[in-house]
């Protein structure tokens, strides 16, 4: 002991960095949550009182929001700066998709809650993945270092693996929890060599230091640099399924709980977009000219294909899902723009996308009724006299997806095609357009069956709708129209705005 | 003896299109498995080789994040497998096909 002693006072002191946790506040009380979790439902004996978990992790999701709200006020003092080794990023738009995760995973449990109830799957293993997978892509949106990206990458994916699988007796959960774990660990390699390269040709993989090195490099044509940067274009492009890397899309949305694919649809796009879009236009910003090319194609891609595609399906989720493709699409638009308010429309797009499809799947996982089987169009025909208020609140959104004025879509949509018209960008924007009106159609098709009668011997049976699941609907039908109404919406597109210049 | 990093770059980038191409042409998913290894450590061969061209060590750290999360996907992907394959007799990726449009 006295030798050990002796070589500490020879020694001195140890150096600790300085680490500011609550610099990652929403992020420790995501995996506190999820640890606490776990430990009550292992350690307290017989089942706790329905909903329980789900109350739980609701209240987490709204202290991550406090938190995430305490953070930006911090910034007003402090400014956008950098913590953790310059590891992670505390700036507005770090917050912004806190945010984003926080609701998405309130609206998540909301739904699941009955849901894993009525599917005799209740416990706490959903919320608990939920909020792991949540605190990931929170550290995708603050990562400021490539490897700190991967690593809220595969946080954010692995959980949802298991998600996707969580319905064990549907082999269509299973099928898409493998389909979903093998191309997510394509693309994860794609997104791993995109990082050596990168790494390889700058010498760091901190983004601050990419960009710092671009500064001081910038007449330099690298090929490895060029490689790397458009195989991280196609990791992140797996990730926020934009055309042509979307081909995982429809199955694993169709295949997986509906709860679940409410939550990928979410947080999981939104968290691919925070790293896609802080890797882009602020990192690799000085070589926007290589890569504003191959973001227009991919753009139209996703747009034209995800539009027309989703015409002809008559699976109401794979439907969605063919339809969350082509909103990639609109966000892309707004990437495309590398602007200020490019960039500000698609968060704001984000935001509003976040509510409008959770709501939608969360109405498609009512109407699936026991056996999470119903998701045929047919299934929806005559929704409005069996379940009046369910049919108006889907017209809602699937009109705030198609894009009608007074719906946040609308807004949504105005904000990313305007600046793209603003930055040159014509024929984008009017491919866009088009793709509205494609995608119009179909929406407008589900909504004609919704409120076309029931013909005789057809399916007329109730669709239960239970409490929580109505809150979390109501909320996301709420925010739709507020964020969509004209005196109202400002406040919120202020947000996204500000969000963009606190990088 | 001195060898040109650039061997070690080209040798990574051919196993890693080994293992891309395997991905796509093997219908055994365990098969498809190890092709995803092979593209993960043709990935860690390049970091290590630039970490040593560059004389920085940044690289060489971020072998083993990528080591660690292979390993976790790895577990996650056989449980997977396992799960669904109980049911059945061989692991083979056509046989999933409930899931089209």
């Amino acid at each position: 002991m006295s030798l050990l002693a002796q070589a500490g006072e020879q020694l001195g002191p140890v150096a600790l960095p300085p680490l500011a946790y609550s610099d990652i506040g929403p992020i420790l009380v995501l995996t506190t949550a999820a640890l606490v979790l776990l430990t009550i439902a292992s350690l307290v004996k017989g089942r706790p009182p329905a909903g329980f978990y789900a109350l739980f992790t609701l209240c987490s999701a709204g202290v991550g929001l406090l938190s995430s709200a305490w953070l930006w006020l911090t910034l007003d003092e402090q400014g956008p700066r950098f913590a953790f080794a310059n590891m992670i990023a505390v700036d507005g738009f770090a917050i912004f998709f806190f945010v984003v995760v926080c609701i998405s995973i309130a609206l998540a449990a909301l739904v699941a809650d009955s849901y894993l109830r009525r599917e005799g799957l209740d416990g706490p293993e959903f919320y608990v993945l939920a909020l792991l997978s949540g605190a990931g892509g929170m550290l995708m949106a603050a990562a400021n270092d490539l490897i700190v990206i991967f690593l809220g990458l595969e946080t954010l994916s692995i959980a949802l693996f298991v998600l996707a699988g969580f319905h064990r007796r549907r082999s269509e959960s299973s099928e898409a929890a493998i389909k979903y774990f093998v191309l997510s660990a394509f693309s994860s390699a794609f997104l791993l060599y995109g990082i050596a390269l990168t790494y390889g040709a700058t010498g760091t993989t901190n983004l601050a230091g990419i960009a710092q090195w671009l500064a001081a490099n910038i007449a330099v044509s690298n090929g490895v640099l060029l490689a790397g940067t458009a195989l991280l274009l196609v990791g992140f492009g797996f990730k926020v399924a934009a055309v042509p890397f979307h081909t995982w899309t429809p199955d694993v949305y169709q295949g997986s709980p509906t709860p679940v694919t409410a939550f990928m649809a979410g947080a999981s796009k939104a968290a691919g977009f925070a790293a896609l879009l802080r890797v882009f236009f602020s990192t690799f910003g000085v070589l926007s000219l290589d890569w504003k090319p191959i973001v227009w194609a991919l753009a139209v891609a996703s747009l034209v294909v995800g539009s027309v595609l989703a015409v002809v399906q008559n699976d109401i989720k794979r439907m969605l899902a063919y339809s969350s493709i082509s909103h990639a699409g609109y966000v892309l638009v707004g990437l495309q723009a590398a602007s200020d308010r490019g960039i500000a429309g698609a968060l704001f797009y984000l935001l509003a996308y976040t509510f409008m499809v959770m709501g939608s799947f969360g109405i498609a996982t009512l109407v699936g009724r026991r056996g999470d089987a119903e998701h045929q169009l047919e299934a929806y025909r005559g929704l409005s006299t069996r379940r009046p208020a369910l049919a108006l609140g889907f017209a809602v959104l699937l009109m705030a997806q198609a894009g009608v004025p007074f719906t946040s879509g609308f807004l949504a949509k105005f904000y990313v095609i305007s600046a793209a018209a603003d930055s040159g960008s014509y024929a984008l924007a009017l491919v866009a357009m088009l793709a509205a009106v494609v995608a119009a159609f179909f929406y407008l098709r589900v909504i004609l069956v919704m409120f076309s009668p029931v013909e005789e011997g057809g399916d007329s049976s109730r669709v239960p709708v239970p409490f929580s699941a109505a809150l979390g609907l109501i909320s996301a039908v709420a925010f739709t129209l507020v964020a969509g109404f004209p005196i109202t919406s400002g406040a919120f597109f202020e947000f996204a705005r500000r969000a963009t210049l606190l990088f | 003896m001195t060898v040109d990093g650039s061997w070690y770059l080209i040798l990574a980038a051919l196993l890693f299109t080994v293992g891309a191409i395997g991905l796509l042409i093997r219908r055994n998913v365990l098969v498809m498995f190890m092709c995803v290894e092979l593209m993960l450590n043709a990935v860690n061969l390049t970091l290590v080789t630039f970490a040593r061209m560059l004389d920085d060590i940044g690289g060489q750290v971020a072998v083993f994040f990528v080591l660690v999360v292979a390993a976790a996907e790895v577990v996650v992907g056989l449980g997977i497998i396992v799960s669904i394959f109980r049911r059945r007799v061989g692991a083979t990726a056509d046989d999933l096909h409930i899931l089209k449009g």
